[in-house]
């Protein structure tokens, strides 16, 4: 394949409010290639939530970008993300999906290490040489990881920015639904609630990102859910949403906005009741005296959707959700999503919480199956790719996006087109550029 | 002491009803606090008040999702899949106060399109008689796969 050049991927002309993909990003296999090789390989991936190792000798496997991965919290207490992949020969080592242990013993051939990744013991050490070196064999730890008030991140990319510099502007959203939780000098004051949404899509790992993050799909994909929300009691005659959209930097974006419905970290509806309400002005004060009133009313108040680039998408509406998403091939992705509450809350919020989750945000719920018809019809309709190239996406260029605009998915478009293309060069290479200078 | 016999009667009646999205039918079996729950993947035994689950409806919500499968608004579900409903291994668990139980196999075929899903796991029923007939309390459909994958979804009622 020819060197892919920006203009071939995207049309973004500003002066003349032109925005277009092309469809070729959706379906090429080698383009899959360069997004494994230059985004997943080069960015910070979302790996867990330190509350999911909350115990020392606690831990998860998982996959971030393909790897297996342990993820676990030490004896010592630290919070640890290892390669889960045995230095001997190369067998997955841990292959239960959580427990607590303090070491993990390859089932092959019976290495073992301790839960920092120390290997402890080898059979017949006798029969090696002075070369082998136990002390170089540990478990690999990822190149980078960062705990971020609790949300824990790797990259594959030793060289990668820090991961406040990478989260630019979107560190304000992100801090903004952190807030919700009451730090205790222990722990963060957010977890994950048990349960996790682990389901796929036959479509293109990025129009997970697009239907995340647009809500103008909403009223006529999912007229059915409104309808049930109406029969259920709540107002639903707010119409359009009230709120902006926009790019956060590096290819992170936002939809923040206003709705009429009640959110358990502090904002009430009428068909909750009256005893709820004065819980929920309870909540409400213990925000303002945190952090004043404007603050606490963007917390209370505000929805939104927060996308961490490349794969995370926090939605933040009656539930939290963190969804996290991987190409398998360019028409299927496999997506995990996790429910994320403030800690210690009680258990009407917890239940109304997960109740809001499933039914708007689940795979079983009464939106979500008709996202993925949706997502899924569009890569039948990808097949035409030869014939009708280019999708159209420009909506909001002419004015100062609202949260129905499509500038937050520009936002995404763009950074992923540079970063695809190789058109900017690794953080590795410029920096090596800018010491030679 | 409800017999086997009558259990199998009773579930495949209920399996055929779905299978031919005779979908008020099949809600006129529920209890006015029937629930329908199907937990998530990783927690096939937990509560959906403090774990999240795939589904959890009440009687509303139950309601709701009928009527919306039978609405063209249900585009997963539009038009109607072709299913299919296997249920054995049928036993009566227990028959009290607090009701009947029976726990059955299932495997549910879906068939949309050009795709072929599958379903596999157990049912929990829990019935009261109520007059002359019985009712279904609770139904929980408990999947053994890890992952909602390749599926997706649980776009028809399981």
């Amino acid at each position: 394949m020819r060197s892919l050049r920006i203009s071939d991927l995207i049309v973004d002309q500003r002066d003349r409010y032109v925005f277009r993909v092309h469809r070729s990003a959706y379906v090429s296999p080698e383009i899959l290639e360069l997004e494994r090789e230059r985004i997943f390989d080069r960015s910070w991936l979302y790996v867990g939530h330190e509350s999911e190792v909350a115990n020392p000798g606690d831990f998860r496997t998982r996959e971030v970008a393909g790897r297996p991965i342990l993820f676990c919290r030490s004896s010592d207490g630290d919070v640890r993300v290892l390669l889960n992949s045995c230095t001997h020969r190369g067998a997955v080592v841990c292959r239960e999906a959580e427990g607590n242990a303090k070491t993990f013993q390859c089932f092959y051939h019976a290495w073992t290490f301790n839960n920092r990744g120390d290997l402890v013991g080898v059979p017949d050490i006798a029969g090696y040489g002075p070369a082998f070196r136990k002390e170089e064999l540990g478990l690999i730890p990822v190149p980078r990881m960062t705990n971020y008030r609790g949300l824990v991140f790797a990259s594959f990319d030793p060289d990668i920015a820090d991961f406040t510099e990478y989260l630019a502007d979107a560190k304000d959203p992100l801090d903004t639904i952190l807030d919700q939780g009451e730090v205790d000098h222990v722990r963060p004051g957010m977890e994950i609630v048990g349960g996790t949404h682990r389901y796929s899509v036959r479509a293109n790992w990025k129009m997970i990102t697009e239907n995340s993050l647009e809500s103008y799909h909403v009223a006529p994909l999912h007229r059915s859910y409104i309808e049930y929300l109406r029969l259920a009691g709540a107002d639903v005659s707010q119409a359009p949403i009230r709120g902006y959209s926009a790019g956060l930097g590096n290819g992170h974006a936002i939809e923040e906005y206003e709705g009429n419905w009640g959110r358990p970290v502090a904002k009430w509806e009428p068909r909750w009741g009256e005893e709820a309400r004065r819980e929920i002005d309870e909540l409400r004060e213990r925000l303002r005296e945190r952090f004043g009133e404007k603050h606490a009313t963007r917390v209370a108040e505000w929805n939104r959707n927060v996308f961490i680039y490349p794969n995370l998408m926090i939605n933040d509406i009656m539930a939290i959700t963190l969804r996290n998403y991987y190409p398998i091939s360019p028409d299927y992705t496999e997506v995990t999503a996790y429910s994320l509450a403030r800690a210690g809350e009680s258990a009407r919020w917890r239940s109304l919480r997960l109740d809001n989750f499933l039914t708007f945000l689940g795979p079983g719920g009464l939106s979500t199956p008709d996202d993925n018809e949706a997502m899924e019809s569009c890569q039948r309709g990808y097949r035409t790719v030869k014939e009708l190239g280019w999708s159209e996406m420009s909506r909001g260029m002419t004015r100062p996006p609202e949260a129905v605009d499509e500038e937050q998915l520009r936002a995404f478009w763009r950074r992923w087109a540079t970063q695809v293309t190789g058109a900017e060069a690794s953080t590795a290479r410029r920096r090596l550029r800018a010491a030679a200078r | 002491m409800l017999t086997r016999s009558e259990a199998e009667d009773f579930l495949y009646e209920e399996a055929e009803l779905l299978d031919d999205w005779r979908l008020d039918d099949w809600l006129a079996l529920f209890t006015d606090d029937g629930r329908y729950l199907v937990p998530s993947t990783d927690k096939p035994q937990s509560d959906p008040n403090t774990t999240l689950f795939l589904i959890a409806d009440d009687i509303v919500r139950l309601r709701a999702r009928v009527a919306r499968l039978k609405s063209p608004h249900a585009h997963a579900e539009a038009p109607h899949s072709r299913t299919r409903r296997l249920v054995s291994n049928v036993r009566v668990a227990s028959d009290d106060d607090s009701g009947i139980r029976i726990v059955s196999n299932f495997a549910v075929f879906r068939y949309h399109g050009d795709i072929a899903d599958s379903y596999v796991g157990r049912y929990e029923h829990t019935l009261v008689r109520l007059g002359l007939g019985l009712k279904i309390r609770l139904r929980k459909a408990i999947l053994d796969c890890e992952a909602l994958r390749p599926a997706g979804k649980i776009s028809i009622i399981l």
